[in-house]
């Protein structure tokens, strides 16, 4: 039971909005898409999904080809970045729908609601109407109704970027305790890097349209496959030649391994380097900005150039200030 | 009292004087004679009407011509409205265009031109003077507004939702009936009721394809008053008529779909499918069901009482026809209606504007909405008063001193511009609601006075629909017979009234011309109607 892609393409109106996309999603596990918007992700969901049709290349399950399978004959589920309630019923309607289309008996329906609610936090909510409820709560509501398909692949599309940054946090965790719960197999699409990384199990990034890279979550999180995914996975910095060398060995690793001629690019985390007195490197601060958690530091350190750092909060530096600074090997990836 | 109560008086004060003497006057004065026959009242009298068998008869077939009139409108404008609006293909524009046309052809063509039909090409069918055709010349009339009101609201309807249901594994089919359908709901019962009003009030269609068998109220009202001088029983169902309108337009106003702040993400119009088949087959017979008329009507006018090919017809239409049928030539007929035409369209547009501008202005106090609102609904009245009732309370009410506009010139373009009235009110009204009003201010506060808001902020926006108001307006006074066959004399008669007399005298070059003349004025208002189309304005802003 699988979802298998292979070399998909969709344009519109002769532009290309996704091109030969091969991806292969195991049952039972979360694939996050990640992309920055008009990246082409949202359409690689809504081909998957049917709403899209393919201009090459086929869409499988189990290794039938989906390409003359309407949507509602999928068997999927797909989940808006909006909810998309039905304005018109109420939570337990909006939840029952799909048991409804399938005539699923009252008595069998409302216990199977009941239980849905329970599931995403939502008990007592059966009589609300769409227009009284919160972001948040709306987006639990389509989860819930999603899940009611018992789907064989649930989509989901940004579901929770409509919502404000720590209510967005609370229900990634939710978002995946509940996707665990009920061995959904699911693919996320979002641009939101944090989101795919508390929810997904592999990770596959898209830009302008391509694939770049997938793997379990950590892997490519460790190894990106270039600068512009280690920018777009929250690296702070791509590093080259003599500052990528010395950094690298600042941290213990060595960007020549095995190719002694060429530095390969070294990817650093903000985190990466601390301010430490004993630290291997030294510089002059340029800039410093506090947060609540630690204060953001950007050093110009000697032989390399400008880099950013961290302190913690209590840390007194200011611009023009010389430091010393360590730097956290796992918080490095060598490129390839 | 305050500066926005006073310009509230000053605006409504014209067109609510107009109204005064020239709606609410007649048509009290006309009830008035009926309810006080001999200089006192009389209410048993009127009530004893109401139990008259043939009234019975009357209502029940108003009720139920109208009632399955509105279904099969819907039957019919529902997949039309989808395809011309959600499916993509070569002369969408032009469609529409086409099937917008029978609603703005004056009533007697109508009826002139389905009798044509069902007496030529389909004589063997043996419909002419049954209901069947009644009601199919008020399908006829009435399907696009079907099409325009619910084509409107499904081109602007969020997709999203019935993707979100078919991704839930909802068919089609349900898909359209718990998604769309709720959806469009409010659309489809506002565009109903307002074809049942325009069904259960239709005169035109009525006389002339119903002739004596088939009443419905307002030809009986027509009968009453001018055959039988039965003025009791004509001011009876006249008010029966204006209560039941009234609520109907209550329930229309309630239904009205109200401009919404919510983001929504129309679809492109894709092209059509093979699962589109059954709806594009609908359309398809939809145009052809429109076309047979128009063209049975344009063959006979071609043709002589032989059946031979001919342009005696047209030729005819400077002469007073077979008989002396006729006063003046249908030529002359002509000239006087395109220019009444133009005098009503003046009236009826700047009255228009004004009742508008003093309706939409945002009420600071629940008096002052209640006061706005008020306005608006008394603008509608006329579309709920029988123009029978009208143009004879013109006759008993303005017709001696103090007022006395029997003679006037203007009597003619002053009725015709209250009976457009509310048609242009309802398409200038949604225009002026969809202006933000911190636009206004915004405008005030970089210093534009009252008179420069409405240069920079009203009039860009209003520009398009004053057009659509207007052709609206005149594509109306063109064609408009009930009140006028009572206002209009013999030497200076209108088109309609013409060809209706027209289609009274015997004689066979008559009917010749009658058909001739009727072809002249629909392709008048149609071209009238196809420069509307062009400017692309929003009629009647949804539904009315």
């Amino acid at each position: 039971m699988s979802l298998e892609l292979g070399s998909v393409s969709v344009s519109y109106d002769g532009a290309p909005a996704i091109a030969d996309v091969d991806l292969t999603l195991p049952d039972g596990q979360v694939l996050a898409v990640l992309g920055p918007s008009g990246s082409g992700k949202s359409t690689l969901l809504r081909a998957v999904a049917g709403l899209e049709p393919t201009t090459s290349g086929t869409i499988a399950w189990d290794g039938q080809d989906l390409a003359h399978i309407p949507t509602h004959k999928r068997g999927f589920a797909l989940m808006f970045q909006d909810g998309q309630l039905f304005g018109h019923l109420t939570v337990a309607a909006n939840v029952a729908y799909p048991l409804r289309l399938r005539h699923v008996a009252s008595a069998a329906r409302r216990e199977r609601v009941s239980e849905l609610l329970d599931l995403v936090g939502l008990t007592g909510y059966e009589r609300r109407l769409p227009g009284t409820l919160s972001g948040g709560e709306r987006q639990r509501v389509a989860l819930a109704r999603a899940l009611a398909v018992e789907p064989r692949l649930l989509l989901l599309d940004e579901p929770l970027s409509a919502l404000d940054a720590s209510l967005r946090e609370r229900l990634a965790a939710d978002l995946r305790r509940i996707l665990v719960a009920a061995g959904t197999t699911a693919l996320l699409v979002t641009h939101d890097q944090e989101e795919a990384y508390a929810v997904a199990d592999r990770l596959a990034v898209v830009r302008d349209g391509r694939l770049v890279q997938e793997g379990p979550v950590g892997d490519v999180w460790a190894h990106p496959a270039d600068a512009e995914t280690a920018l777009f996975l929250g690296y702070a910095r791509v590093l080259e030649g003599t500052a990528a060398v010395i950094v690298a060995a600042a941290g213990g690793l060595d960007p020549q391994e095995g190719t002694s001629t060429t530095v390969r690019p070294l990817a650093v985390r903000r985190s990466a380097i601390v301010l430490d007195d004993t630290g291997p490197l030294a510089g002059e601060v340029v800039a410093a900005r506090a947060t609540p958690d630690q204060l953001r530091l950007v050093v110009d350190v000697d032989g390399v150039g400008e880099v950013d750092a961290v302190a913690a909060s209590v840390a007194h530096v200011g611009p023009g200030e010389r430091v010393r600074l360590r730097v956290d090997q796992a918080r490095l990836s060598i490129l390839p | 009292m305050e500066r926005r109560h006073l310009a509230l008086i000053a605006l409504a004060a014209i067109p609510v004087t107009v109204l005064a003497i020239f709606f609410v006057l007649p048509v009290t004065g006309m009830v008035g004679r009926g309810f006080r026959p001999e200089g006192h009242w009389d209410l048993v009298g009127v009530l004893d009407v109401l139990k008259r068998p043939r009234v019975h008869r009357v209502l029940w077939f108003t009720v139920w011509s109208s009632a399955v009139a509105t279904s099969l409108t819907l039957v019919l404008g529902l997949p039309a409205a989808y395809v011309l609006h959600r499916l993509a293909f070569p002369l969408r524009r032009l469609v529409r265009a086409a099937l917008l046309v029978p609603f703005v052809l004056p009533t007697v063509v109508v009826g002139v031109a389905f009798r044509e039909l069902l007496t030529g090409p389909l004589a063997w069918l043996d419909l002419d003077g049954t209901p069947a055709a009644i009601i199919a010349g008020l399908v006829f009339f009435n399907v696009a507004v079907v099409i325009r009101a619910v084509g409107a609201a499904w081109e602007s309807l969020d997709h999203r939702p019935a993707e979100a249901a078919a991704a839930l594994g909802a068919g089609p089919w349900a898909v359209f009936r718990t998604v769309t359908l709720p959806a469009l709901r409010p659309a489809i019962v506002g565009a109903a009721s307002v074809v049942f009003l325009f069904c259960a009030t239709a005169f035109g269609v009525v006389l002339t394809l119903g002739g004596l068998r088939y009443a419905s109220v307002e030809t009986e009202i027509y009968l009453l008053t001018t055959n039988l001088l039965d003025l009791q029983g004509a001011a009876a169902l006249s008010i029966l008529q204006l209560a039941v309108v009234t609520l109907l337009l209550a329930i229309g106003a309630r239904l009205r779909p109200t401009p919404t702040a919510v983001t929504r993400v129309p679809p492109r119009p894709r092209r059509p499918r093979l699962a589109d088949l059954p709806q594009i087959l609908v359309t398809v017979a939809l145009l052809a069901f429109v076309a047979a008329p128009i063209l049975a009507l344009v063959v006979g006018s071609l043709k002589d009482a032989d059946g031979h090919w001919t342009m005696a017809n047209y030729r005819a239409l400077n002469t007073l026809g077979t008989h002396q049928a006729l006063v003046e030539p249908v030529t002359t007929a002509l000239d006087l209606s395109l220019r009444i035409a133009i005098d009503a369209t003046l009236l009826s547009v700047l009255l228009g504007l004004l009742v508008a501008l003093s309706v939409t202005r945002r009420a600071h106090t629940r008096a002052e909405r209640r006061v706005r609102g008020a306005l608006d609904a008394l603008f509608m009245l006329p579309l709920g008063v029988s123009a029978v009732t009208l143009g004879f309370g013109f006759l008993v009410t303005l017709g001696r001193p103090p007022l006395n506009f029997r003679d006037s010139p203007w009597l003619v373009p002053i009725a015709q511009a209250l009976v457009a009235l509310p048609l242009v009110v309802r398409t200038l009204v949604p225009a002026l609601q969809g202006i933000d009003d911190r636009q206004r201010q915004a405008a005030a506060s970089l210093g534009a006075g009252p008179l420069r808001r409405l240069v920079v902020v009203e009039v860009p926006v209003l520009f398009r629909p004053v057009l659509a108001a207007a052709g609206f307006a005149f594509a109306v006074s063109l064609g408009e017979f009930g009140a006028t066959s009572f206002l209009a004399r013999d030497e200076n008669a209108t088109l309609p009234v013409v060809i209706f007399r027209l289609i009274g005298h015997p004689g066979p070059m008559n009917y010749g011309m009658a058909l001739a003349a009727s072809c002249v004025l629909a392709a008048t208002t149609a071209a009238v109607m196809l420069v509307v189309e062009r400017v692309r304005a929003p009629l009647l802003g949804g539904v009315l």
